[in-house]
């Protein structure tokens, strides 16, 4: 039964993680502005009607988590999820956001909980004890991102910081891409999501961060979208596409690094290898959609501007 | 008579051997990766008789260093498991054993989840200690299966029923030590997926000897086996001791099953089907079901693994592809075979 719902599982786990890393951004006071009752929804998830402003919410979803505390509603968290580890201040529980159990939730008599889907009926279980729960699904797209920043701003009394952190974002973001110089010839890469070479298209969150570039990914056949995005590939396949880039987002669950893929048999003879170019990246930065988005495209572009060089 | 059936047994066995070559050659042939097959035949013809290769450094890499150990590693994977599971079936006298049922795949699967939640930052998957404890924990389900079914009595029930009890109490173990740690949930179940996506010469050089001892061992004991059948009073009567041919096949057995999980994760059905379509075709004495497994299962899986690498863009899970080819297969042949017998 189980095996049936592992690549699901899997991919769920993918886009989690976990992190460890000091506040990029400072506290901004709570503010009171923003009219409520107010009615939010992410992209891809069913609205929420909040009748005032939260003061106990529940994060079940390490992005959300970062992005309220960089919105500033860092004070109105009062318990996060065993996964989501960032920032430092966050007040981590044991919670599960895999499987979370009502009851367990309810303990820190919550009026706003945020997760990042509701496959077991968590917001009907909720809503009988008078709490709001909000789906943060998967962001498709940077602009889901930025969507979601809006959404839980707006959701937490923190309507004009949501707005801000979006816009800085999305600034950061267009600025750090335009500032790389475009490589001589069109770059490929390889995004590797565990050592046995999951990976991500460009239909993904991640590849269209990647695209921004100009880059290629090796994992697009036919169907960018096969597989739901994240195809497993094979070896040959890597080998055979001799990526310029290889980005390991596996270094912490997986103990990956340039030297563990130098060793693999054969990869050797890769460009990416040969050139020094196989990059670690922090898987949780690299799997999250949170404001921390803005690091991981800043290490992207260093990346390409070496490459490219 | 004999003459004739000696001579039959040799011509079912030279056509399992062929068809096992014609499945390794078409695997090397032809791959995820779109070399042409002409330009590998040529690179081969190069590196066995001399002469320009047409490959490049890389493409003679994909060649020699992916392909070909992972073809040889598919072989020696299937040839493991559905020997044992011919092993399984013949010591249990029960067509539903198979490697996995007697605590193997539950013992490995524990001991891998324990590796990867206890020592997550040194689980790399081609290199890490997970191959290894997946083979401790599969030797350790499988004798702790044994220890608890001697204990409970004599008889081939009371050892499988022993398995069905020691296999559920370490999966439950599996599962709570995956819920302490949901993070490294799924690197477990990659593995559990079973596969050769990442194997290498390395991963061949793990398997070969412990399975080349079984196959060994079995092949010596496929005429005990045969005695085994008709019963243990028969057997004990001809002055065979049913229990210490008995300890000595399971633990080769085991030892082959062990060695595939390692290597390889969890891939069903290879082991209960093959021997099934064994005895289909050619018969149930052990000394051709034995033999005939070991090339039959590597034949299956070399062309399982192959449809595995090259039917989509992506890899397909190898257990996925073992029971999706498999099943419809195992039917028809079951159908064909009954309607003959009617």
């Amino acid at each position: 039964m189980f095996r049936r719902f592992a690549p699901l599982l899997a991919l769920l786990l993918v886009l989690t993680g976990c992190a460890t890393r000091p506040p990029e951004t400072s506290a901004a006071p709570p503010d009171t502005e923003g009219a409520f009752p107010v009615t939010v929804a992410a992209p891809g998830a069913p609205a929420v009607t909040l009748d005032r402003q939260p003061q106990r919410i529940v994060s079940l979803s390490p992005s959300a988590t970062e992005t309220l505390f960089a919105l500033g509603a860092g004070p109105q968290v009062v318990a996060v999820d065993s996964a989501s580890d960032y920032p430092a201040q966050a007040p981590h529980t044991q919670l599960s956001g895999l499987n979370p159990d009502p009851e367990a939730i309810a303990a820190y008599h919550p009026d706003l909980v945020v997760v990042y889907a509701d496959p077991t009926g968590l917001a009907d279980a909720l809503a009988k004890i008078g709490t709001k729960t909000l789906v943060m699904p998967d962001a498709k797209t940077l602009d889901d991102a930025y969507a979601q920043f809006q959404a839980l701003g707006k959701a937490t009394g923190h309507q004009a910081e949501g707005e801000s952190l979006a816009r800085q974002t999305r600034d950061d973001i267009d600025k750090v891409v335009a500032d790389t110089r475009k490589p001589a010839r069109p770059l490929s890469y390889y995004w590797e999501l565990d050592p046995t070479y999951y990976s991500a298209t460009s239909a993904t969150f991640i590849g269209q961060v990647l695209t921004r570039f100009g880059l290629t990914d090796i994992a697009d056949g036919t169907d960018p979208k096969a597989n739901g995005g994240y195809p497993q590939l094979s070896a040959e396949r890597i080998l055979q596409a001799n990526p310029d880039l290889v980005f390991l987002a596996d270094s912490k669950c997986c103990g990956q690094s340039a030297q563990t893929v130098a060793a693999r048999p054969g990869w050797n003879t890769l460009t990416a290898v040969q050139r020094n170019q196989v990059i670690a990246l922090d898987d949780d930065i690299a799997s999250r959609w949170s404001p921390r988005i803005v690091e991981l495209v800043r290490t992207v572009a260093d990346a390409v501007a070496k490459a490219g060089a | 008579m004999p003459d004739t059936r000696t001579r039959l047994r040799a011509a079912v066995l030279l056509t399992g051997l062929l068809v096992l070559a014609a499945a390794l050659i078409g695997a090397v042939l032809a791959g995820a990766s779109d070399l042409g097959w002409q330009r590998v035949l040529a690179e081969l013809w190069a590196q066995v008789i001399g002469g320009r290769s047409p490959l490049s450094a890389r493409e003679a890499a994909i060649v020699w260093q992916l392909r070909v150990p992972r073809v040889l590693l598919a072989g020696i994977v299937g040839a493991a498991l559905a020997v044992s599971g011919a092993t399984f079936q013949g010591v249990f006298r029960n067509p539903l054993a198979d490697p996995y049922l007697l605590g193997a795949a539950a013992g490995a699967g524990m001991a891998a989840t324990l590796v990867v939640v206890l020592a997550p930052a040194v689980t790399g998957w081609v290199v890490g200690p997970l191959p290894l404890a997946a083979f401790a924990g599969a030797l350790g389900g499988v004798g702790l299966s044994w220890l608890v079914g001697r204990s409970a009595g004599r008889g081939t029930s009371t050892l499988l029923l022993a398995g069905v009890a020691v296999a559920s109490f370490l999966t439950a173990v599996q599962t709570f030590a995956q819920q302490l740690n949901t993070d490294t949930i799924r690197q477990v179940y990659t593995w559990m997926l079973g596969g050769l996506t990442v194997s290498g010469w390395r991963e061949v050089a793990i398997a070969v000897p412990y399975v080349a001892v079984a196959a060994v061992v079995l092949c010596l004991s496929a005429r005990l086996l045969d005695v085994l059948a008709l019963g243990d009073a028969e057997a004990a009567s001809l002055g065979l001791r049913p229990g210490r041919i008995r300890l000595v096949v399971l633990a080769a057995a085991s030892l082959a099953t062990a060695a595939a999980v390692s290597v390889s994760g969890l891939i069903g059905f290879v082991g209960i089907v093959v021997p099934h379509v064994v005895r289909l075709l050619a018969g149930a004495s052990y000394r051709v079901v034995i033999p005939l497994s070991l090339i039959g299962g590597a034949a299956f899986l070399v062309l399982a693994d192959q449809l595995a690498r090259t039917i989509m863009p992506g890899e397909l899970p190898l257990g996925v592809v073992t029971a999706f080819t498999g099943a419809p297969f195992f039917a028809w042949i079951l159908r064909s075979s009954r309607r003959g017998l009617s």
